[in-house]
């Protein structure tokens, strides 16, 4: 071809990404996040198979114990021992958080995508219900929806999935956005090819860390509106152990039994720390910016 | 405020553009759209094309002014010919390569490929153009997906036309372009900007195009490399027998690469001729003003200072 | 060009006094040498050129003048301006931020991102002079920045003062930027690809307004770019860099016409296109920049070049040729070599 032997340099081994990525200072929020996610995904694993007591055992002779050897957290008013409810509660919570990201990762993003690709006319009206759905308070929608179809877990959770989908979409919509001005989409479409590929190969892979941020913060705003429904009341109803309504029905005795209140808000804390610090490190991590290349 | 060259707006006469050599005056295009023409048509034919962009509304009582990126514009690039355009940022050259491209519309005018009129057809009607004219662009970073592997992306162009992507005939095309087979499993950010342009020429070859069209495909290449990637174009134009439209600021390049060039300013074509009349012999103000411009090194050292490099502008 | 440049700040600027001295700077990251053993002198009045392709160092030197180096990467060695009692490296930011603007100014890039988006124009270039106390009160400032954007060739000046950067084309904000690196009388300016950005004729204006900025002033300036055209029309002196070393330092038009360093003579024979070889092609350097850190030891040339033997192994010593002149290869081009741009003229396509 041409007097260039540009091939050489192109065989010598490049600066590869695993190179790179161990240069790389450990990201503390990434670390300290995984660290807790893990943890409450430990605990709710574990809880299947084994949990020191029955969760929903009532057993007046047990009422109001304080922690001891046997019952690590103490039990509650109805002799349950708290320890195995916080265990099970993370089943619930986790399966919550799945659940709502789920749903709004399946309908938002594909919205987002749309919305981005197909800027005039029907993109502009999808983006405007969106924005009007974004202005609706996701506590008064899982309201709304529990009154209708009664409370349960289920019900709570698609309704945080719903009104988490607006955030997702439009997130995602300013990633098409910035995607869909690069000249590697341009060099697709004069490849000849069709929206809907250029969606599913362009598009796609290059928000996905976008998508993978938004989830673990949205997870952890899922799991606060989880709480505070079973908090309200309509969410998990019982005899299923929730942290939400644990900390509701220590309400009642946070004077004689406080600890009964702490060890749930501690845990939905622990949750809610671990995820949104997973998002921001995962940010950190995926931010073009912040890699050392030069 | 405007740009900061002072430029008046020049009369009626200042804009004609000034038309040198064979094909300075387009030929009148006598088919009606669809319906195939001339035996052996232009590579490209391009009549009195204009493109008007709307801008966002600023008052809810008047529409805002169009803004005119492209002011009739006509030229032909006959099948094997070189063919330049020059311009500065915001001239239209960008605009006019993407409606030659399919990928943009003109709002008047027609744009004939090989023949076949452009002309109110939508992307799925345009399958034809995908195999036959194919683009280079002039960011060797953001032109190609990060995400994707080297292999899908030469072999994008094949899939699109659903030909199905074989390891042959990408690496036939890598090392067409000087990369080694090999390269295909490699992401874009492992290889250097000269390399990442070859991909991307590679990844235009992919479809046998007759047409190659390169926007700046040097400008963000160092000097090194540069003439590594001008001699490739040069050699693969000379072996495929391609017709090339090259665009570029920086009118020594094209003088270096192309037959005929047309310069552009504001929207317009204001000079076309043979590469070396319009350089050497520039007839029109904004030409002489560009090429006066250009700082190169036989000018310096022939004592050319910044200061001369304005004179043709100097108010 | 209005005296209000020339207004000297006590400052004794001697003809031939060194303004810039630069002995044995090397920048580091991790164990890797970015920038090795540069030393270089600039004096007053002088305008040299730092050229080089990408991954050769250019702007890690220009930060590392400034004490401008992103974090993780240390230099070491002695920058020395004239005016400053202390060294530049090493010095703290508190210290750096007394010399920045005052002493030393730099014109980047990006003139977008050198401005402060939310000011106007006028009160940044005014908050220039009176962060180093140099006009005594507000008012003074404000009428030497509308007199320091006339300088620099924008139109209606005092109008230009109220407008946002945004307001502004790319050529009009670098002049904004100008004046504002100007706005102290700065002993040295360093330019980093200042014009890279722009149109060809907006550049030819800008390069034009930096010259005569500096020759005002009686200032130093370092220059960089990769583009070896606009260094001869702007500079003197150039020093060429590679792998992140001066491979070759002299006078523009010695360099330029006789260069000796192996690489310096590769990079004007792919820079000149108006020589191409029988079949109409341009001359070329096999390969391309390594990236930083994978350049070869001993000359960090000698992957790519023709005339590499094993010798080449050895880091070539500096062969000075002059005052401020040298090279550092093994096999240098013949001195008596007639430069590759004027071996022909005519084109043989």
């Amino acid at each position: 071809m041409s007097d260039v032997s540009a091939s050489t340099p192109a065989s010598s081994p490049p600066p590869d990404a695993a190179g790179r990525r161990s240069r790389r200072r450990v990201n503390p929020n990434l670390l300290v996040g995984a660290s807790l996610v893990l943890l409450i995904v430990g605990m709710a694993i574990v809880s299947f198979f084994w949990t020191p007591h029955d969760p929903t055992l009532v057993n007046a002779a047990t009422r109001l114990q304080k922690p001891s050897g046997d019952y690590w957290f103490g039990t509650d008013k109805f002799g349950r021992d708290v320890f195995s409810q916080v265990m099970v509660g993370a089943r619930t919570t986790l399966f919550v958080g799945f659940v709502a990201v789920g749903v709004a990762t399946a309908i938002g993003v594909p919205l987002g995508v749309l919305g981005g690709m197909v800027s005039r006319g029907p993109g502009e009206v999808l983006m405007r219900g969106n924005d009007l759905l974004l202005a609706f308070p996701a506590l008064l929608l899982a309201i709304m929806f529990a009154a209708v179809y009664g409370a349960s877990t289920l019900v709570a959770m698609i309704a945080i999935g719903i009104a988490t989908i607006p955030s997702f979409a439009r997130l995602i919509r300013s990633g098409t956005l910035q995607v869909m001005g690069t000249e590697y989409v341009l060099a697709a479409r004069a490849a000849g090819r069709s929206p809907f590929a250029i969606g599913a190969r362009h598009v796609l892979p290059n928000v996905s860390s976008l998508v993978i941020v938004q989830a673990s913060v949205s997870f952890a705003i899922a799991v606060l509106a989880e709480a505070a429904l079973s908090f309200l009341g309509f969410g998990t109803p019982p005899p299923t152990p929730s942290w939400g309504r644990m900390l509701q029905e220590s309400q009642e005795m946070l004077w004689s039994a406080p600890r009964l209140a702490v060890f749930p808000g501690v845990a939905i804390a622990v949750a809610v720390l671990g995820f949104n610090l997973l998002g921001d490190g995962l940010r950190d991590r995926f931010d073009p910016k912040l890699d050392d290349r030069r | 405020m405007t740009g900061s060259v002072p430029q008046g707006p020049g009369s009626d006469a200042d804009t004609d553009p000034v038309m040198r050599g064979v094909a300075a005056t387009a030929p009148a295009y006598p088919a009606p759209a669809g319906i195939p023409v001339s035996p052996d048509p232009a590579a490209i034919s391009v009549r009195n094309v204009t493109r008007d962009y709307r801008r966002p509304r600023t008052s809810v009582l008047r529409a805002s002014e169009p803004v005119r990126a492209l002011r009739g514009v006509s030229f032909e690039v006959a099948q094997g010919e070189r063919f330049g355009i020059v311009g500065e940022s915001g001239c239209g050259k960008s605009t006019l390569l993407r409606i030659i491209s399919g990928l943009d519309h003109a709002t008047t005018g027609s744009v004939h490929i090989e023949g076949t009129d452009l002309t109110g057809r939508r992307d799925r009607q345009l399958r034809f153009l995908r195999t036959r004219l194919q683009l280079v662009f002039q960011d060797p970073m953001s032109s190609l997906d990060p995400r994707m592997r080297v292999h899908d992306i030469v072999a994008e162009p094949l899939v699109a036309q659903g030909r199905g992507p074989s390891r042959e005939r990408v690496g036939e095309l890598l090392e067409a372009v000087g990369l080694q087979a090999a390269a295909a499993d490699r992401y874009p950010h492992q290889f250097s900007g000269g390399q990442r342009q070859r991909i991307s020429i590679a990844r235009a070859l992919a479809p046998r195009p007759n047409i190659l069209v390169a926007d700046e495909p040097v400008s963000a290449l160092d000097v090194s490399v540069r003439a590594q990637v001008l001699n490739l174009i040069a050699d693969l134009v000379d072996e495929l027998d391609l017709t090339l439209v090259f665009v570029s600021h920086d009118l020594s390049v094209v003088r270096h690469v192309c037959d005929r060039v047309a310069v552009m300013h504001e929207g317009e074509i204001v000079e076309m001729g043979p590469v070396a009349d319009v350089y050497d012999d520039p007839q029109h103000p904004y030409t002489r003003q560009l090429i006066a411009a250009i700082p190169t090194l036989s000018k310096a050292l022939s004592g050319t200072t910044a200061a001369d490099l304005t004179r043709e502008t100097s108010p | 060009m209005s005296a209000a440049g020339t207004r000297a700040r006590g400052r004794g600027r001697g003809d031939a006094g060194d303004v810039l001295v630069v002995q044995g700077l090397d920048v580091t990251v991790r164990e890797q040498m970015l920038v090795e053993d540069v030393t270089f002198t600039v004096r007053s009045g002088e305008r040299v050129g730092l050229i080089g392709e990408s991954g050769s160092g250019k702007s890690l030197t220009a930060l590392a003048l400034m004490g401008l180096l992103p974090e993780g990467l240390t230099a070491t060695g002695s920058v020395r301006v004239d005016g400053v009692r202390h060294d530049l490296v090493g010095a703290d930011e508190r210290a750096m931020s007394r010399v920045r603007g005052r002493d030393i100014a730099m014109v980047f890039q990006e003139p977008m991102t050198a401005l402060n988006p939310t000011m106007r124009v006028g009160d940044q270039v005014a908050e220039a002079m009176l962060i180093h106390r140099t006009r005594p009160n507000r008012k003074a400032a404000h009428s030497a920045a509308v007199e320091l954007l006339e300088q620099v060739g924008l139109p209606d000046p005092p109008d230009t003062a109220r407008a946002y950067p945004h307001q502004l084309s790319g050529g009009q904000r670098q002049r904004v930027v100008l004046a504002l690196a100007l706005a102290n009388d700065p002993a040295l300016l360093v330019c980093d690809e200042p014009t890279t950005a722009l149109d060809v004729t907006v550049q030819a204006f800008v390069l034009d307004l930096i010259v005569q900025g500096v020759l005002d002033r009686r200032a130093a300036m370092v220059f960089i770019t990769h583009d070896l055209a606009v260094v001869a029309t702007v500079c003197e002196r150039v020093m060429v860099m590679y792998g992140g070393r001066i491979v070759e330092a002299g006078p523009v038009q010695a360099v330029f016409t006789r260069p000796r360093h192996r690489y310096t003579q590769g990079l004007l024979g792919a820079s000149d296109l108006a020589v191409v070889d029988d079949r109409g092609r341009l001359a070329t350097i096999p390969g391309s920049v390594p990236a930083a850190g994978r350049f070869p030891a001993g000359c960090v040339f000698r992957n790519r070049c023709a005339h590499a033997t094993a010798l080449c192994e050895t880091r070539p010593p500096w062969t000075a040729t002059g005052n401020d002149a040298g090279f550092a290869c093994h096999h240098p081009a013949d001195a008596a070599d007639a430069a590759p741009t004027s071996a022909s003229e005519g084109r043989q396509r």
